[in-house]
């Protein structure tokens, strides 16, 4: 375990961001992020973690390209994400709070959809994305519209549709924080061995401390407007002892 | 001792034909009663006021068999249709130029406002001043009445495609044809397809309106002729013509909807 991280060639990296909403200086202004420095190392897996209104979305809004900083760098594989939009397709994957399927498809056709993007020929396109639903245990719900899935398996599918691209990168906005605790439980342990065994880089945003401990290999706590209160490393090699500690820590840091 | 189980009354087959039946007796009953209505009406008034159904509908069939006449009702829908996909087309590019630019929005959305409170009629007027040929009179009068409608309404369906499926798509880097061909164009089908059915009553009484005064051929120029005959069941015969088109194309859209919307999810409950 250690309290600092030093990352020379990060897979994603953040310098001085800023970010403001309405007009800089203004009554209404409100400064979401405010000169966050963070480095993410390639294969790691960090947990974004803080209280509801920290910053967390826009933080992950500006490494997704979606939102552009006010100030400092944000770069993604050496690149702007923001302004160099377009060269990040299919090396970069999203998983959002919501599922976010597409009414309109079946359960197949949700997860080609970012394969659609890459041009691949339909046939692989279909192999692919059945591949990945037989892994999320959907084999047999394929030709099912979003409807007629549970919560659990709409979420599954959304997953699917992030690792079928093969991206580097995943990046994860409360993915199951709207499903039951036995399910977001499955589905956890599914993510953190799927992101492992694919040698991902994940950022994984919650506001649960155990889903922080449970999947991340290091664990930023944010508090408003989006700085960095604590950050740890740990291991699989992580005792329970060693882990109840960083839990009351993270404890003490967000009751403040 | 063996116990058998309980039966239904009837095959299902048989359930099935019967809520067929039912099914479309109930959408056959209106048109039933107001075609007795009429009838009955027709045993007590002159002809010229309530003629009998049995001469509509010879009257009908003569304008099917007759190819001259039948020419005339493919003008009028080949002029509807024009008109619609002339104001289709315009609208939308209308719409998308409006909800990318607020500039633009705050422009048109006035001009496009002042034309709907424009009676049809005026814009008949208008045309028969401005232009010489008949046609394009006609496409003008049609594309200048449904325009502001079809605007707003792929404007609102536009406006109305959820942000969340948006910043979603957009996270897979699409290009533009493709964002339009997976996201937007399926978004706003539905308001779509409902703009149409909507305008398509329009522009079939407004292409009468047009015919009226402005052409030499169509339904509406042959409901001119009627009513200078004082022929009330050949004025029927070629309204229903018109009727018969909306039925069609709105029977078309309506199977159009069933086959595109199956992803639907349908409450038991009805609203």
């Amino acid at each position: 375990m250690r309290d600092s991280v030093a990352a020379p060639e990060a897979a994603i990296h953040l310098g001085h961001v800023s970010k403001v909403f309405g007009k800089v200086g203004s009554d209404g202004a409100y400064r979401a992020v405010d000169d966050l420095n963070l480095d993410v190392r390639p294969g790691e897996m960090l947990a974004l973690l803080g209280k509801t209104g920290c910053g967390k979305s826009t933080i992950f809004n500006m490494i997704a390209g979606l939102t552009e900083p006010t100030s400092g760098t944000v770069r993604v594989s050496g690149r702007d994400p923001f302004a160099d939009f377009d060269s990040f397709r299919g090396k970069m994957a999203i998983v959002f709070q919501n599922d976010r399927l597409l009414p309109w498809r079946t359960a197949i056709q949700n997860v080609e959809l970012g394969l659609e993007m890459l041009e691949m020929p339909a046939a692989d396109r279909r192999a692919a994305a059945q591949l990945w639903l037989t892994k999320l245990g959907l084999g047999g719900h394929e030709h099912d519209y979003p409807h007629a899935l549970s919560g659990g398996m709409r979420q599954r599918v959304s997953i699917a549709r992030a690792f079928a691209t093969n991206a580097n990168i995943l990046l994860c906005d409360e993915p199951f924080s709207a499903l039951d605790e036995s399910t977001a439980g499955k589905l956890r342990a599914e993510f953190t061995r799927l992101v492992k065994e694919n040698g991902k880089t994940a950022v994984f945003i919650t506001h649960s401390i155990s889903e922080a401990l449970e999947i991340g290999d290091r664990i930023v706590v944010l508090k408003r407007p989006a700085k960095i209160a604590y950050d740890v490393s740990f291991d699989i090699g992580t005792g329970a002892e060693e882990r109840e500690l960083i839990r009351s820590r993270i404890g003490d840091v967000l009751a403040v | 001792m063996s116990e058998a189980a309980p039966q239904s009354g009837s095959p299902p087959w048989a359930n099935m034909l019967l809520a067929g039946a039912k099914r479309l007796g109930s959408s056959v009953l209106p048109f039933v009663v107001v075609i007795l209505l009429w009838q009955f009406a027709s045993l007590f008034f002159p002809r010229f006021l309530f003629p009998s159904l049995i001469d509509v509908f010879w009257r009908c069939l003569q304008i099917f068999s007759d190819g001259a006449m039948f020419a005339d009702v493919l003008a009028t829908i080949l002029r509807i249709l024009a008109g619609l996909a002339g104001a289709f087309i315009v609208g939308g590019a209308l719409a998308l130029l409006m909800v990318r630019s607020r500039a633009v929005d705050n422009f048109l959305s006035p001009i496009l406002t002042l034309f709907q409170g424009i009676p049809a009629l005026s814009w008949v007027v208008f045309a028969i001043i401005w232009f010489h040929g008949v046609e394009f009179r006609i496409f003008f009068i049609m594309v200048m009445t449904t325009l502001p409608a079809f605007t707003f309404q792929v404007l609102g369906a536009l406006r109305g495609m959820s942000k969340d499926l948006m910043e979603m798509v957009f996270s897979f880097r699409p290009t533009r044809m493709k964002l339009f061909r997976v996201m937007i164009a399926p978004a706003i089908l539905p308001d779509i397809l409902t703009a149409w059915k909507v305008n398509l009553g329009n522009a079939s009484r407004v292409v009468v309106v047009a015919e009226l005064v402005g052409a030499t051929g169509g339904v509406g120029y042959e409901l001119l002729q009627q009513q200078q005959l004082f022929d009330m069941a050949g004025a029927l015969a070629w309204t229903l013509q018109l009727v018969f088109f909306v039925l069609i194309v709105q029977g078309a859209l309506t199977l159009i909807e069933n086959v595109a919307f199956r992803y639907r999810a349908v409450s038991e409950r009805a609203i």
